[in-house]
Order: C-alpha cells, then sequence, then structure tokens
C-alpha cells in the first residue's frame, strides 16, 4: 500500500511527476491549474531528485522547452489550461512531427478565448485532433478521480516514450481543484545519464557518439515523398496506438439498454445519474473512455449492436458525440447532454436528458 | 627550370588551410557570398579546437540556416521559427554539463523569437547565442527584417523602410547587453579575413564561457544577404560597411559575466 492523502488533483500531478522521475517542469502559471508549478517550487525536487522545475516567459516558451528536454531524451512534461494550450499547439505539433515524448497536462476551463476559469471540456477536439498543424494525433488521457491524476502521469510518461509521441493528460478545474484521497506511487529514482544512453540512445541527441549515426531532432523534410514516408511512419504508429492502448471503463453495462458515454468529472456526475435512472428500473449504464486518442471505437460499436442508445454527456456542446457517432456507425441512436461555458451539470439534469432525449424519446 | 609537379606542391608540410573535420561534406546550400557559410565554419572549427564534438549539442533556426545541421557533425535540434533559445533552455537545463548553442537570423531572433530571446539571456542561461544580422528576411525572399535599415528596400518595404509605417530598426543586442544575465555580448563581422579571425576569437570565448557557467554569451555578426538584398556578393559587403556598420557598430558591448544582483535583492515580505 503505498502513502495515502487526501489532496487536490493539481497537487496530485505535482506530486505524481516527482515520484515516477521526471526530469523537469516548465510551465506558465494560469488558472485552475496554477497549483501543479506552486507544488512544485514549493517542494524543491531539485533538491530531491535533481528534477528541474522552471517557470517560463510563456507557453510557447515552455513548449519549446520540453522540445529541448525530451530531444536529450529526458522525461519532461508541462501543464497548463486552454488557453495556454493553444500557444503550445505549435510546439506539440512540432513535437508530434519530430516524434519526441513528453507530457503535456491540459486542465481545461471554458472557452473560447479567455471564456472563464470554470470547469470545462470544450477542448475535446482540440486534444484528441491534434490541435496544432498537420497530421497528427496525441496519447489522451482522461482521468476522473484524483488517484487517476496521480496514475496517469505515469502512464502517460510510459506510452509517449514507447511510441516516441507527445502524451496528454485531459483533465478539468473540477478534477484539478477537488480534494480525494489518494495513494501515492512509490518513488521510481530519475534516468541516469548511462540509463538515458541505453534506453533512448538510439534517437536522442545525446552529443554525437561515434558509435552511431548524429541524432538530429527535427520535423522537417522538403521532399514531399519523403515527407510522406515519415507521415505514413506516424499513422502506423496511430493504428498500432488503437490496437493496442485503448483503455475504458464499464459500470452496469451488461445489461444496460441504454449508455451513457462519459470522460472525466462527467462520468462522475453520470455514475451518479445512472444510479437514479436504475432506481427508477430503468437499465441504464456508464462507458468510460479513459483513453480519448486512441478512442475506444471498436467495443462502442459492438455495444451498439445490443443496446437501444448512448447519450453522449460532456461539458460542451456536443465534441466526443462526433466520435460515438463514428463508431456506431448508425447502427442505434445516439444524442448528446452538454453544460457550456463552464456550468457543471448536476445528475438531476443528465436523468431528465436520457429520460427525454432517449428513453422516452 | 624543371616543370614543378602537383606532388610536389600538395605537401603537408605545404598545407596552410584546411576544411574542419567538423564540417561535413554536404555542399553548402547557400548563394555565393553569403555570411552563413563562413560563420559555421567558424563554429566547426571552435568545436573541433575545443575537441568538445560529443559534448556539443546545436540547435537551429527557421531561416536560410534551418538545415545547418547537414553542415556541422555534431547532434542537432531544429526548433520552430523563433524559439530556438527556449529549446537550447531546455536542453541545457536537463544536460547542463553539455555546450548547447542557438543559432538565429534576424527574423528569428529578433521578430518573432524576441520573448525567448530576451528571457533566456535574461535568466542567463549558460548557453551560447549566434545571431546572423543580415537586415532582411533571406529565405522568404528578401522581406522586411526588425533590422532591416531606414530607408532600405526590401520586396515588403519596396520604396524604402518607413519609420512612420514600419518603425525603426532593432538594436537588440544593445538591449541584451543591459540584462544582468548576460555575460559576454558582442558585435562582429565575417567580410575580412582579419574580421573572420577576430569573430573565431568571439565565438571561441563564448563556448569557453559556457563551460564556466557565467551566463550567456551572445555574438551578433552583422552580415551580408547579396540575394535578397539583389546586389552582389563585392557590393553587399561595401554596403554593408558603408550603411549597417555606422548604426550597428562593431565591438563588445559587455565582456564579464552574469550580474549578482545582490544590491537589489530584497527581505521577505513579513506576514
Ligand atoms: C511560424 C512561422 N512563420 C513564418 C515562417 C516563414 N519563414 C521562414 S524563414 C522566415 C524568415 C527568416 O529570416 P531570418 O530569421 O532573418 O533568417 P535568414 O533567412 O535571413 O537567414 C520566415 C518568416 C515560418 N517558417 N514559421
Ligand atoms: S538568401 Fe541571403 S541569407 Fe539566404 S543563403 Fe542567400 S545570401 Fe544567404
Amino acid at each position: 500500500m503505498g502513502e495515502l492523502r487526501l489532496m487536490k488533483g493539481n497537487e496530485v500531478i505535482a506530486e505524481a511527476a516527482i515520484r515516477c522521475g521526471c526530469d523537469a517542469y516548465f510551465g506558465y502559471p494560469i488558472t485552475p491549474q496554477s497549483e501543479v508549478m506552486e507544488t512544485l517550487m514549493a517542494r524543491m525536487p531539485w533538491e530531491e531528485t535533481g528534477m528541474v522545475v522552471l517557470q517560463a516567459e510563456s507557453e510557447v516558451a515552455a513548449i519549446n522547452m520540453m522540445y529541448g528536454g525530451a530531444s536529450a531524451g529526458r522525461k519532461v512534461m508541462t501543464s497548463s489550461s486552454s488557453p495556454g494550450i493553444s500557444l503550445m499547439s505549435e510546439g506539440i505539433s512540432y513535437m508530434a512531427g519530430a516524434e519526441l515524448p513528453g507530457v503535456v497536462v491540459n486542465v481545461q476551463r471554458g472557452g473560447p478565448g479567455l471564456g472563464t476559469i470554470q470547469p470545462s471540456q470544450a477542448d475535446y477536439l482540440q486534444a484528441t485532433k491534434g490541435g496544432g498543424h498537420g497530421d497528427y494525433r496525441l496519447i489522451v488521457l482522461a482521468p476522473s478521480s484524483v488517484q487517476e491524476m496521480n496514475d496517469f502521469v505515469d502512464l502517460a510518461f510510459e506510452l509517449s516514450f514507447k511510441y516516441r509521441n507527445p502524451a496528454m493528460i485531459l483533465t478539468d478545474g473540477v478534477i484539478g481543484q477537488m480534494m480525494e484521497k489518494v495513494e501515492l506511487s512509490d518513488f521510481k529514482p530519475r534516468w541516469t545519464d548511462e540509463e538515458v544512453e541505453r534506453l533512448n540512445g538510439s534517437w536522442a541527441a545525446t552529443g554525437k557518439k561515434p558509435n552511431r549515426e548524429r541524432a538530429i531532432k527535427t520535423s522537417l523534410e522538403l521532399v514531399a515523398e519523403k515527407q510522406e514516408i515519415i507521415n505514413q511512419g506516424f499513422q502506423a504508429k496511430y493504428k498500432k496506438m488503437q490496437e493496442e492502448e485503448v483503455r475504458y471503463e464499464m459500470i452496469h453495462c451488461d445489461d444496460a439498454e441504454y449508455i451513457i458515454v462519459a470522460f472525466g468529472v462527467s462520468a462522475r456526475i453520470s455514475q451518479k445519474a445512472v444510479d437514479l435512472l436504475r432506481e427508477q428500473g430503468h437499465k441504464v449504464g456508464l462507458f468510460r473512455p479513459i483513453t480519448l486518442y486512441p478512442f475506444p471505437s471498436k467495443i462502442i460499436n459492438q455495444m451498439a449492436d445490443k443496446v437501444k442508445g448512448f447519450l453522449s454527456v460532456e461539458m460542451n456542446s456536443g465534441q466526443m458525440i462526433e466520435d460515438i457517432l463514428l463508431a456506431v456507425s448508425g447502427k442505434t441512436k445516439v444524442d448528446h447532454f452538454g453544460r457550456m461555458g463552464g456550468v457543471i451539470a448536476t445528475p438531476g439534469e443528465v436523468v431528465d436528458a436520457m429520460l427525454t432525449k432517449l428513453i422516452g424519446g | 627550370m624543371a616543370e614543378l609537379q602537383l606532388a610536389d606542391i600538395i605537401k603537408p608540410e605545404n598545407k596552410v588551410y584546411g576544411k574542419s573535420k567538423i564540417m561535413t561534406d554536404t555542399p553548402l546550400h547557400y548563394c555565393y557570398g553569403c555570411s552563413h557559410g563562413v560563420v559555421h565554419k567558424l563554429i566547426a572549427e571552435v568545436i573541433e579546437e575545443l575537441d568538445i564534438q560529443e559534448e556539443t549539442v546545436g540547435v537551429a533556426p527557421v531561416g536560410c540556416s534551418v538545415m545547418m545541421y547537414n553542415y556541422i557533425d555534431i547532434d542537432w535540434m531544429e526548433a520552430a521559427h523563433g524559439r530556438a533559445p527556449a529549446v537550447a533552455t531546455g536542453y541545457k537545463r536537463v544536460n547542463p554539463k553539455k555546450y548547447v548553442f542557438s543559432y538565429q537570423g534576424d527574423g528569428d531572433l529578433a521578430a518573432i523569437g524576441t520573448a525567448e530571446t530576451m528571457h533566456a539571456v535574461n535568466r542567463g542561461e549558460n548557453i551560447v547565442m549566434i545571431f546572423i544580422n543580415n537586415a532582411t528576411y533571406g529565405m522568404t525572399g528578401g522581406q522586411m527584417a526588425p533590422t532591416t535599415m531606414v530607408g532600405q528596400v526590401t520586396s515588403t518595404s519596396p520604396y524604402g523602410r518607413n519609420v512612420d509605417i514600419n518603425g525603426y530598426p532593432l538594436r537588440i543586442t544593445e538591449l541584451l547587453a543591459m540584462l544582468p544575465g548576460a555575460a559576454y555580448v558582442t558585435r562582429q563581422s565575417v567580410h575580412t579575413p582579419a574580421n573572420v579571425r577576430k569573430c573565431k576569437k568571439a565565438i571561441r570565448k563564448a563556448f569557453e564561457n559556457s563551460a564556466k557557467n557565467i551566463g550567456t554569451s551572445f555574438i551578433e555578426v552583422v552580415s551580408t544577404c547579396n540575394s535578397g538584398w539583389k546586389i552582389d556578393p563585392v557590393a553587399a559587403n561595401q554596403w554593408m560597411e558603408e550603411n549597417m556598420f555606422p548604426f550597428y557598430p562593431l565591438g563588445d558591448l559587455k565582456d564579464g559575466e552574469r550580474d549578482s544582483f545582490e544590491q537589489f535583492s530584497v527581505q521577505k515580505l513579513k506576514k
């Protein structure tokens, strides 16, 4: 049993980073996630593990510092909230193009523009369809508890190094700000220089060695035919992710006639709605995608043969529903319920939506 | 007199000049007369002389030198437009023992990347920053740069740079020299053999500084872009001397180490 604590989601991100052997955090303050860097600065991990924590001049700089640290074969991360992630999109695209690992945490707030500091899930499409320019995808993990904020930091690093692709933890202001019991991970030491060489020496720019080709971390290839081959490599990687990395949770789905699909805090709210609907005698289940990319399309497609309808519950105007519709392929009804602009739906509203849009309708 | 044979001339003891081992055999893609190639050569020579090939990592910019990693035989990172100082910072912070340098044009360093430039120097990152000021955007076809001279014709200032519309040429090196994080700030050129030698000394000093952890070393090289300026290389050198040097005077602007700043640090706020 690991160390038990009562902590805020954002603080846990910081603690988990230190414990999983992260080498550097680069960030810029923005509500509702400033506690990540504040916690790190107060913890002074450079004294303990040697981890670097640096407040950058902007999110643009922070993500490019990550590009540098990741090029060295090191575990680097950043966190921000929606407007900051937009600024990072350029750098994320370059990292994906140069096949660099790294973890980006988005504690979403309502938008567009400066929007609000209240929680939201309106960056779903930005996160899952790439966000920046070019044909790339991020590995996107959606925690729905403070415990998963802890667990997914290490997992995100593992996946991002496995695929040499940036990974995003897509969370929201509720999960970031709320306090819950959490079992913290045990400490893993940071990689030594030798370990970096052994694990990542085949691609990282660790200084030109006589025994290997020199490493050039770039996303540039001007010859169209060669650039296409590089892109085909990315697509092969994404296909492998779709085959091997899909993660989800199913609650009461075995006998369900209707299924709510929800991630993050919406899944927590929907879980309560499922209980209320079951109390009323409706066979409703909850399907919670944990990887938003790769999206659990196959299993949703299979469930679509059996159920009478899916309700996508999201804190946005209906973004994940696009992926559900593609997965369902017209086999059954799909509808959406969401609040926007930072408003958090209540379980009662979800119940009503299920009754009026699907069960009754 | 017996005819001189080639073999009599090409002998090790007659060698006066050679290509640095750190330069690859890839032919440079630069226009004839361009300053970029000369500065590349100097960097390669310094890396060879200091014997730091394995310890050095470069950050290439977006601009004509975007593919400079093809020419200098070390590990490289290719940054987004303007972001090289942030990339260099990230690398250096996780690998403090490495020699890290960035190389940028004026558009990259003094327009789109101004924030990253200022803050890297202001933090006193222990990196080497090399700045090629050719008063234009070479790569995209000779548009106006932040350093374009007043009156200078470019493709986006076809009637000459007009301060009322375009503002003033930016002496960013003077600004950077004011920052406490800077250790060494100098302005050089490579248009004569004497200046090439001086510039090499400056680059060498900058790399040596980087091992001493005394702050940022920044070298501006006032350069020509004869293609962008649409004149021949000789005329370009002359134009640079006559028009750029008065505004961008050569020489050291700061030579020391980053400030301790003790006189300005404050007490903790009492709660
Ligand atoms: C975000 C972004 N904006 C614009 C460009 C187009 N672009 C490429 S190079 C360049 C200017 C480079 O000029 P400079 O930095 O002075 O270098 P030079 O080519 O003169 O060496 C521009 C605007 C780009 N690649 N990326
Ligand atoms: S366009 Fe200008 S900067 Fe670019 S290679 Fe030619 S001369 Fe050099």
